[in-house]
């Protein structure tokens, strides 16, 4: 029976919340339909490349950890991006591995983010995952039914079967030096409606500490902190909305819109999050603090195209990764080691991989 | 560049340019043309790096790749365009004649919105269905039409109470507009009746039956007939074009 299996990954659990994602649906704003999308490219962008797919493949995208995939049909290789920590296989078996690489999950087994270190986003890449495109894309949009697994918008649950590739042959792929925590301010450009707002607003938003309310999920992040003043009347005739847009309902709390945000609004804009520190900000947890901080346009645009080089820098640095660890001539060229360490952790163990274990003995720990 | 016009930081990957900041026909019209000579503009290859461009009641927002192009480099590509903005006439949208169910279960505060008027349902439903209106933005939801304007005696503020549950197809009114729910969800506007014409449709070229700057008129229909039409829909043999009488005629695309 399993012969005749089709070959895929099925899941066992979703976990907090799981979609299938690509890089969003563009081009409908005008008829109300927002891009979707994953809430952080790079995330999908690096988690691709290790499972060997197209950057732009689509992937699952989990929020705060729980997501349970078991091979079905045959082996499926796999990648997870994000400050997740992984455990495969089941009972005694069980053993964590870091993220940030690729494994080959055999038929059966089992993979789980059992929790997730920093931030609440992981992207998992699965070779070969096409799931239909509808308006252009495979991303999940639930609101409208566009996308996602059944292309009616449904959100992963258990059960649900995601065809996939056999696994190839050849070795796994490792980010030795993952992307680090970032504390830094979020940065905004004021406007479109700053003028809404009275003048110690913009300085009490860039000022004060806010904290993410549970309000938080893919279409945007509702803050509490210090109060924003409108100017005159809390509702403007609709205007269009952006991700990023930063939107003041009467009370002054603000609201941060995500990829899911309705795409135009009626309460004032007072600024705009930067496209760079969008991630950042999706990937807080409610509870944790942020502070904002005013950037101009030009600025806003530097820091996207170091956000991009940023991200090329790491998908570049991604390198194959041998049953007995690393291709050590290439990290030392690359002088990456120190990020190896960190990579594979004091309990890496190799997984699946197919080339026969090396003789020598300098080689057979790292 | 007309004086009321000003251009809006949006971000550093957008730019929303603004015309007013009113629900007003002459504000229809101009961000509509500006729209049109924008897409214009970027088919011939002028607006490297434009994503897609979202018009409003009262402005057009640009969204593009701040790493294909630059906010300078945008503005400058628009300023011969805004020279002329603002000083055209009404764009010539496309007429749409949907059918309504009026009253009953199909439009629950069609009673109430007469009391609260002081005229008979039949009054409503002449004065609703006696108007053409424009479509003024889309938004809300995909494919939900902002439409406008309502005749002065129709215009009630929003219900204090939203519903849980708008039944798709809906024909609603509030404030000075008019607007059909293309989906089951919540709602805060009076629901007059419903119309059984698919709004929105993933499949197909255009999704939305309708877009800003149509023309729309709604014609009364019994509920027999409406579960007559709503069957036909369903079954898919309405084509959108059936909705457009100079298209239905042969005359339109």
């Amino acid at each position: 029976m399993s012969a005749a299996r089709p070959i895929g990954v099925e899941v066992l659990s979703p976990g907090a919340f799981a979609t299938l994602q690509d890089g969003g649906r563009r081009g409908f704003r005008r008829i109300g339909v927002p891009w979707a999308g994953v809430l952080d490219r790079r995330l999908m962008r690096l988690a691709n490349a290790l499972a060997g797919n197209a950057e732009d493949c689509a992937v699952i995208e989990c929020f705060d950890g729980g997501l349970q995939l078991a091979a079905r049909g045959g082996a499926v290789r796999i990648a997870v991006a994000g400050h997740a920590a992984l455990e495969i296989g089941s009972g005694e078996a069980r053993r964590a591995l870091p993220a940030w690489r690729s494994l080959t999950l055999a038929e059966g087994e089992v993979l789980r983010i059992r929790r997730m270190e920093r931030g609440r986003l992981a992207m998992v890449a699965v070779a070969g995952l096409a799931p239909p495109a509808v308006m252009g894309s495979a991303a999940t949009y639930a609101r409208a039914g566009l996308g996602g697994i059944d292309g009616q918008g449904r959100t992963l649950t258990a059960g649900d079967l995601l065809p996939a590739a056999a696994a190839a042959e050849g070795p796994e792929r490792v980010l030795p030096q993952p992307p680090g925590g970032d504390a830094a301010p979020i940065r905004v450009i004021p406007g479109p409606q700053a003028d809404h707002f009275s003048a110690e607003a913009l300085a009490a938003l860039v000022a004060g500490e806010y904290r993410v309310t549970a309000e938080a999920d893919r279409m945007g992040v509702r803050l509490e902190g210090a109060t924003l003043a409108h100017a005159g009347a809390a509702e403007i005739v609709s205007d269009a909305t952006v991700p990023g847009s930063i939107q003041v309902p009467g009370k002054g709390q603000p609201i941060v819109l995500l990829a899911d945000a309705q795409t135009a609004g009626g309460y004032p804009k007072i600024a705009t999050v930067i496209s760079a520190d969008i991630p950042r900000l999706a990937a807080l947890r409610p509870g944790e603090p942020l502070c904002f901080a005013a950037v101009d346009v030009a600025e806003g645009e530097r820091l996207a195209r170091v956000a991009e080089a940023c991200t090329r820098e790491l998908l570049a640095a991604i390198r194959p990764l041998y049953a007995d660890g690393v291709d050590l001539a290439a990290l030392y060229a690359c002088n990456l080691v120190g990020g190896v360490v960190h990579a594979l952790g004091p309990d890496y163990r190799p997984l699946l991989d197919p080339r026969p274990q090396p003789a020598d003995p300098k080689r057979s720990t790292l | 560049m007309s004086p009321q016009i000003r251009l809006l930081d949006a971000g550093d990957a957008a730019l929303t340019v603004e015309f007013g900041d009113a629900i007003d026909p002459g504000l229809l019209a101009a961000v509509n043309a500006l729209d049109a000579a924008v897409e214009r503009l970027a088919r011939a290859g002028g607006l490297p790096g434009l994503i897609e461009a979202v018009p409003t009641f009262r402005s057009l927002t640009l969204l593009y790749d701040p790493l294909l192009t630059c906010r300078a480099d945008v503005e400058a590509a628009l300023a011969p365009l805004l020279a002329g903005a603002g000083e055209t006439q009404a764009a010539s949208g496309r007429h749409w004649r949907l059918p309504v169910c009026y009253g009953g279960e199909a439009g629950p505060d069609l009673e109430a919105t007469a009391t609260a008027i002081g005229a008979t349902a039949d009054e409503v439903v002449a004065l609703h269905a006696g108007t053409e209106y424009r479509v003024y933005m889309l938004g809300f939801m995909p494919g939900f039409p902002f439409m406008g304007d309502l005749p002065e005696r129709l215009r009630l503020p929003r219900r204090a109470e939203p519903r849980l549950r708008v039944a798709p197809g809906s024909v609603a009114i509030a404030t000075g507009l008019s607007a059909i729910y293309p989906w089951e969800s919540p709602g805060g506007w009076h629901l007059l009746g419903r119309c059984p014409v698919r709004l929105f449709d993933p499949a197909a070229a255009e999704p939305s039956l309708l877009a800003a700057g149509d023309c729309v008129r709604f014609e009364p229909v019994s509920a027999a007939e409406y579960a007559r039409l709503a069957a036909a829909v369903a079954a898919g043999e309405l084509p959108p074009a059936h909705w457009r009488p100079e298209a239905a005629a042969g005359g339109g695309r």
